[in-house]
């Protein structure tokens, strides 16, 4: 049975808001353990990349398309491209290659 | 000496490119939120709650797969593990003696972009200047949600497909930069990659959610990265 959306909604509002203000008002003091610290650092790249490949893929109408947008993104990225001229340029580079492939 | 008001004042002149580059990316979220089953109405008030890009998609994507509570706030919390570390990384910038609501403020105003701002502006960190700068953006940030609802199935289907990407580039932006400066980061970019490629296609593990596979995937990688590669102590708090 799938839980009623307003719930589900109040939810990912509180475990988010949660994230946002725990460190602040409870822990004070930087966490000292170097594995925990380090497992930290790592955890929002791992889930952004985890979360973006390969299902950019199946976004497009054309998977190639999705990994033109892929390519040109990270390449943009790379180069010193802010967020939003990485995110446009994914979203043309889909639109152009799609006139083409689909 | 700026006065509170002009520190909010600020923080809202500061929120708006930030807010019409939410808008657009809200749109792109705003069509996998219709994809999910939301309503118009109902993504504006996620989207003003909660205000998270990545955060947002896992929880729409969870309940459209029919998940339970419990796997709903273990992928938001991991999801947005990053708020966590830039809630340390404001401590040290927030003066001695700041009271606990204030600091609560300070935390509500977290997001990618606006702990940027915050974080490059010079002097102790005020609830103010976020606050300003949420104040802009995150209505944006809902209207672009529930346009993106409600315009999803309007526009021709090339444009929504062009447009549905908008998101994963904001995610490219976000990882790819400290990538090039720390090549430990591109390191654990490229396993995830290969990793979460080979889960997707390979038997067993493709038959578990795609929001059970990014938990096992996020664990396992950020274990083995954080042994491989450990952070000395100096690092902390510099991860952005």
């Amino acid at each position: 049975m799938q839980t009623n959306v307003i719930i589900w909604i109040a939810v990912m509002a509180l475990a988010t808001c949660a994230c946002r203000v725990v460190p602040l008002i409870l822990i004070k003091k930087p966490i000292e353990n170097v594995f925990f610290q380090s497992f930290l650092y790592y955890v929002p790249y791992v889930t952004l990349a985890v979360m973006t490949f390969p299902a950019i893929l199946e976004a497009t109408q054309s998977p190639i398309a999705g990994a033109g947008a892929l390519a040109a993104g990270i390449a943009l990225a790379w180069i010193g491209a802010n967020l939003y001229q990485v995110a446009v340029a994914c979203c043309v580079t889909v639109f152009v290659l799609e006139l083409f492939l689909c | 000496m700026q006065t509170g008001k002009d520190i909010f004042l600020k923080g809202m002149r500061d929120g708006i490119p930030i807010g019409i580059g939410y808008f657009a990316v809200a749109f792109s979220l705003g069509i996998i939120a219709k994809k999910c089953g939301f309503t118009a109405i109902q993504g504006f008030f996620a989207s003003l709650s909660t205000y998270a890009s990545a955060g947002q998609y896992i929880g729409f994507t969870l309940y459209a797969a029919d998940a339970a509570l419990v796997q709903l706030i273990i992928m938001t919390v991991i999801t947005n593990a990053r708020y966590l570390l830039m809630g340390f990384a404001l401590n040290q910038r927030i003066p001695e003696g700041t009271g606990r609501f204030r600091r609560f403020l300070i935390g509500l105003t977290i997001t990618d972009e606006i702990f940027g701002i915050t974080i490059a502006r010079e002097g102790p960190v005020v609830p103010n200047y976020g606050l300003g700068a949420a104040l802009v953006a995150v209505p944006l940030w809902s209207l672009g949600t529930a346009l993106g609802i409600y315009m999803g199935n309007v526009l021709p289907l090339n444009v929504v497909s062009a447009l549905s990407v908008a998101l994963y580039g904001m995610f490219l932006a976000v990882i790819i930069p400290p990538a090039r400066k720390d090549k430990k980061i591109l390191a654990c970019i490229i396993a995830a990659f290969a990793a979460s490629y080979a889960c997707t296609y390979a038997p067993v593990i493709s038959q578990m959610s795609s929001g059970n596979r990014t938990i096992l995937l996020t664990v396992v990688l950020s274990t083995l990265a954080a042994v491989i590669f450990p952070k000395k102590k100096k690092e902390a708090g510099d991860a952005d």
